[in-house]
């Protein structure tokens, strides 16, 4: 008796994907369009997968495109380590391993409806915020306001400035950006992306808030936010942590009772409460 | 069920026909200790061991395995290790530790690595016979059970009552020469279990073990987490030899041709540095305190929520012994609150 071969699915077992697009964004992020080798992919904005490189390991990246684009999908991947190391190397027709979709804890999409929605991101908190962004954008009507802030750390690091010039044009999107350090080339907002958040023009109370970024900045768009009497309720943060296994076993994303690998990577600020270790 | 009286001799006779037909691991002496280890005799066999070194999740969660090989390039390929094997002189302890990773790695996603290997092995359980020097058992109300394994032998002076609990136990126990267990041999069990009920007990909780998940809830900022974690050497025997520690990390190997390779699990531990470690470099559990609060938290607390209330220490003491500057007892540490928080 073999329950992995025989009746039981082995939840380690990656599926083969393809790599059909493959470009390098900026120094130290690389764009990735995927497509599954038996096929379909279904997904919910927020969700991810894990990743793997034969013979380097397995790593959990969030799905940055939106499910509107089709069968495939899109991942940004920036290179820290071993794994994220020999994602930089795929060239197209490269095949990858693919655990997912992974998390239950996704983004409001079908709460949001008839909403103002406002996202803040800092750096590549922008990759999966772009997910929801994207679904909100191709399914316009059955949404409020739309407000993208961005801030990014500097000129070069800017990420999707194609798509961010495109959101800026559409006219029903206000779309802010801001850079930490000034630059020449630059004649935009200079300072942290709080600083975009008086200039939103949207109710915030009443807005759907979507936060995405680097640990040190939850805790001041959060102040930010709470200066402005934004219910908890309305708050929605991504807490990536390291999602080793994705399924809820390994312990190694574990915020106190919460796996984020099965209650998030989003979670509603309300539900943070219990949670002491998330922010 | 089967419900036999089997002599010492006779029961020798049963161990070394399960040794020819199946895998059969059971309890030996390791120098001065004990552990458990494949059995090539009966005579090897030691039931009247007080503790083993190791818990004996290592047969269905090894300290590392294979869980997938692969082409480099190309596909993957499932492993499992499908061998029928019998587990034998398991404490009651140990097997109620068992069966809550049982219900750990069926729930939400079915693990068939963890799970296949379990449903292969049969668990022959022995009443203890000699507490260890930490055992606490008794405390956290695992000192006896009535489930969980396929047969329980308890020694009764010249014999052991040896009783099936199911089918699998039941074919196993067909081949033990005995006689239907007496009344007298039952009541002999009956005092084995009073007996361990008390004395399995050398650290004594000051409570209730359903208690504790209401204690944690208002112990967090309490200064015994700092207090306790200042000594500690984040070498993680504690998780090691805890029997319902399961964390695990996952590795990938190449072979020497570069072409093919492997995926493993290794045992992992959460009061290693390095846990929560995420690249470039932040580490999200970093301060020693919060590794050490987060571990017995997940015994009492957040384990115990996701598995119907149970408590996910079972009291055997094997951290207390394992831990060198001696601050992993739990007991130690649940008292320390009780104290200070009162059981209100």
């Amino acid at each position: 008796m073999c329950q992995c071969c025989a009746e039981k699915k082995d939840i380690y077992l990656p599926q083969l994907a393809t790599v059909e697009d493959v470009s390098q964004m900026n120094i130290t992020e690389k764009y990735l369009r995927l497509s599954m080798d038996d096929g379909q992919f279904d997904f919910i904005p927020g969700q991810f997968v894990e990743v793997s490189i034969a013979g380097f390991g397995e790593a959990p990246i969030t799905i940055s495109s939106s499910p509107t684009l089709g069968d495939c999908f899109e991942l940004v991947v920036r290179k820290v380590g071993r794994v994220s190391g020999a994602i930089h190397n795929l060239k197209n027709g490269d095949k990858v391993g693919i655990r997912g979709p992974l998390g239950k804890g996704v983004y409001p999409v079908e709460e949001a409806k008839g909403k103002n929605l406002v996202f803040i991101c800092g750096g590549i908190g922008m990759v999966p915020q772009r997910s929801f962004i994207n679904y909100v954008l191709d399914n316009r009507a059955d949404y409020g306001d739309v407000a993208i802030l961005q801030g990014t750390k500097s000129y070069d690091l800017r990420l999707f400035t194609p798509e961010i010039e495109a959101w800026s044009k559409r006219g029903d999107v206000q779309m802010l950006e801001t850079l930490d350090e000034g630059d020449a080339r630059w004649k935009g907002n200079v300072g942290v992306v709080t600083k975009l958040v008086p200039k939103v023009e949207t109710d915030l109370k009443s807005a759907m808030i979507l936060v995405c970024g680097p640990p040190i900045m939850y805790k001041f768009v959060l102040m930010a936010l709470a200066e402005r009497d934004v219910p908890h309720q309305n708050i929605f943060l991504n807490l990536e942590r390291k999602m080793k296994c994705g399924i809820g076993k390994c312990g190694h994303c574990q915020i106190n009772n919460a796996y984020v690998c099965m209650s998030g990577p989003v979670f509603q600020y309300s539900d943070l409460a219990s949670l002491p270790e998330a922010i | 069920m089967t419900v036999k009286k089997i002599t010492k001799s006779d029961f020798v006779r049963f161990v070394d026909a399960l040794i020819a037909t199946t895998k059969t691991i059971g309890v030996q002496a390791k120098g001065d200790r004990f552990d458990f280890a494949p059995l090539a005799s009966a005579k090897d066999l030691r039931l009247d061991y007080d503790v083993t070194l190791g818990p004996p999740k290592k047969f269905f969660l090894p300290p590392a395995e294979v869980l997938l090989t692969y082409q480099v390039g190309g596909a993957y390929e499932s492993q499992c290790d499908d061998q029928e094997f019998i587990l034998l002189g398991v404490h009651p302890y140990d097997v109620v530790a068992i069966s809550q990773m049982d219900e750990l790695f069926q729930q939400d996603n079915y693990d068939a690595h963890y799970m296949t290997r379990r449903n292969n092995a049969a668990i022959i359980a022995c009443d203890v016979a000699r507490p260890s020097d930490h055992v606490f058992a008794s405390s956290m109300g695992t000192a006896v059970v009535r489930e969980g394994y396929d047969i329980l032998l308890t020694e009764i002076g010249d014999g052991y009552v040896a009783e099936a609990a199911t089918e699998k136990g039941e074919k196993l126990l067909a081949k033990a020469k005995g006689v239907p267990a007496d009344s007298q041999a039952l009541k002999k069990r009956e005092e084995v279990w009073a007996r361990n009920r008390k004395s399995l007990n050398k650290h004594e909780l000051k409570c209730d073990p359903a208690y504790l998940p209401k204690l944690l809830a208002k112990a967090y900022k309490h200064p015994v987490w700092e207090e306790q974690a200042k000594t500690c050497f984040s070498c993680g025997s504690c998780n090691q030899v805890c029997p319902t520690c399961y964390c695990f990390n996952v590795q990938d190997d190449v072979s020497w041709d570069l072409q093919t390779g492997t995926r493993s699990r290794a045992w992992d531990g959460c009061l290693l540095d390095g846990f929560t470690k995420v690249a470039p470099a932040h580490e999200f559990r970093k301060s020693r305190a919060d590794r050490f609060r987060h571990r017995l938290y997940r015994k009492a607390m957040y384990v115990p929520q996701k598995i119907g209330g149970q408590i996910a220490c079972v009291g055997c003491g094997r951290c207390v012994g394992a831990c060198l500057p001696d601050i992993a007892n739990p007991v130690s540490v649940y008292n320390r609150l009780i104290d200070d928080l009162g059981l209100g």
